[in-house]
């Protein structure tokens, strides 16, 4: 990609975002050929931050790898693992290797991952760590210490549009932007008419929102879903498309309706953009791409 | 008050193989209201451990006392007559008990018999809830008296992570999100308004670690 993130947010176009999961383990042959099959098609690759709390290879080298690819990368934080010292360092670091572009998440708990008796640290939550980052910029640390050469980033957040209930979401949300964040990705999306009231709130900020979209494999996950995630609601309607697929054809399915999302959001100019997350089938996002139009 | 639990009883016997001659001190306060260190869980550990020593054809001899509170020199003064005719003594206070007893008394080993969980209220019969995590920089008059730095599993200040589900906790299903809880409350009070603004970072620095606090009037003495 020749564009920033930055300018691609700023341009105007239409942006999408894709997800690389780093391994558990030094592995990375089947990382590398998502990165090499997705740099290309996308305005920018989130590398997630020991997703579930689940250990894996660090962030920063994988947004590193990334970009030495000729890809984009987006490095996501969360605040679970790093005191206030440690976030800022590793963004200063992050800087000089040219990683520009930050997530900022709380974070899952500890116990819900595969380390549950490690020390949660949660010194910060996401909306202190925006600020953090906003003061970097301004040249002063977290405790107001002037540095020497202030680094610039392309500061994101994250929001749940489905959260129940929504008001102390929107307030966290209000509070991101006031923080710094330039854009928004949201939780997985799948009822467009919530999405789009959502929208006609998210509209009065001067932030760039990106819808998630997560890629549906079967009628069962979407079930699944709806009863363990928080913050998902798969509508009856798309379940029932999704159960009356074809035999061995759900996968497929599950692009058509990815990619006929990603198409009215699109068309209708509903939002700046879509990340794309295909959890377990990175491979597929081109032919989702493909299915809304886009390559 | 603080909150504790007794261990299980064969950790306790665990770490007193070999020992003869016990003495096991309850205490008044706290322990004894949540039913874990006060004068019947003496009695109910020493019977306990008499049994089990019975079963396995073990002379022990246990002593049993509960004083008003360990967490005060003057309460821990009354042990000094009766201390001495024991090998080991068993505390069933909170952490801070069991190390008040074992400073006065350092010459002579003291064995915990609980695990301090917290500090917390009485919610219902045989219920406590943790409340306070003591942090030395209170904000409650923000949260609505609702701590999020307790009652939030992250102890989040700016809201609600997005592990939030129909106002429960991503960490327990059971348990209620403290963000929700603060924003209800609020709204009921009319004062959403304290909640909207960024919340400073926790300020570490005045949880000094161990914390000592020295009433004015008696600085000069120290
Ligand atoms: S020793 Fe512990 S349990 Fe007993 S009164 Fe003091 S603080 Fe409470
Ligand atoms: S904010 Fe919470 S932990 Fe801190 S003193 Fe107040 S109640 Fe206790």
């Amino acid at each position: 990609m020749a564009k920033s993130f930055k300018e691609a947010l700023e341009s105007g176009k239409f942006v999408i975002t894709a997800e690389v999961g780093p391994p558990k383990g030094v592995d990375i042959e089947e990382m590398k050929h998502h990165i090499e099959l997705l740099k290309d098609k996308v305005d920018g690759l989130n590398v997630t931050d020991n997703q579930s709390s689940v250990m894996r290879i660090s962030t920063l080298p994988v947004c590193r790898l990334i970009q030495e690819a000729g890809g984009e990368p987006i490095l996501q934080m969360t605040c679970r693992d790093k005191n206030r010292i440690a976030l800022q360092a590793e963004l200063l670091g992050a800087y000089i290797l040219g990683i520009k572009n930050v997530l900022c998440l709380t974070g899952d708990y500890v116990t819900v991952g595969d380390h549950v008796d490690a020390k949660p640290v949660f010194d910060l939550d996401s909306v202190l760590l925006l600020k953090a980052i906003s003061g970097l910029e301004q040249g002063k640390d977290f405790a107001g210490n002037e540095l020497k050469g202030s680094p610039a980033f392309c500061k994101g957040a994250i929001v749940t549009p489905e959260a129940n209930p929504i008001e102390p979401q929107l307030i966290k949300f209000e509070k991101k932007i006031k923080a710094g964040a330039e854009f928004i990705q949201t939780q997985a999306i799948y009822d467009l008419d919530n999405f789009k009231k959502f929208m006609k709130y998210a509209r009065k900020f001067d932030v760039k929102i990106m819808a998630g979209i997560v890629l549906l494999v079967s009628a069962g996950m979407a079930r699944y879903m709806n009863a363990n995630v928080p913050g998902i609601f798969v509508p009856k309607d798309l379940i029932d498309e999704m159960a009356g697929a074809e035999k061995g054809k759900a996968l497929e399915k599950g692009i058509e309706i990815a990619g006929r999302m990603i198409k009215t959001l699109k068309d209708e100019k509903i939002c700046d953009g879509v990340h794309i997350m295909a959890i377990g089938k990175e491979g597929k996002v081109p032919d989702i791409l493909a299915a809304a139009g886009l390559i | 008050m603080i909150v504790a639990d007794r261990k299980p009883f064969d950790d306790i016997k665990a770490m007193l193989e070999g020992f003869e001659k016990i003495l096991i001190v309850g205490c008044g306060e706290c322990v004894s209201v949540c039913m874990v260190g006060g004068e019947k869980e003496v009695e109910i550990l020493a019977s306990q451990l008499r049994m089990a020593a019975g079963k396995e054809g073990k002379k022990i001899e246990i002593g049993e006392i509960t004083l008003e509170r360990q967490c005060d020199r003057e309460y821990l003064e009354l042990l000094k007559d009766r201390i001495n005719n024991y090998d080991v003594v068993v505390s069933m206070a909170c952490g801070a008990g069991v190390q008040f007893l074992a400073e006065m008394y350092d010459h002579k080993i003291v064995l915990p018999a609980t695990n301090t969980r917290f500090i917390g209220v009485t919610e219902g019969e045989g219920v406590w809830a943790e409340r306070c995590r003591a942090c030395s920089d209170c904000v409650l008059a923000e949260t609505g008296g609702i701590c999020p730095v307790t009652i939030c599993a992250k102890g989040l200040l700016n809201g609600p992570c997005g592990g939030t589900n129909d106002g429960k906790c991503e960490v327990d299903k059971n348990k209620d999100c403290a963000w929700t809880l603060i924003y209800n409350r609020l709204d009921k009070l009319g004062r959403l308004d304290s909640i909207r603004e960024i919340f400073p970072a926790k300020r570490y620095s005045v949880q000094t670690r161990p914390g000592r606090r020295i009433h004015e009037a008696f600085k000069e003495k120290e």
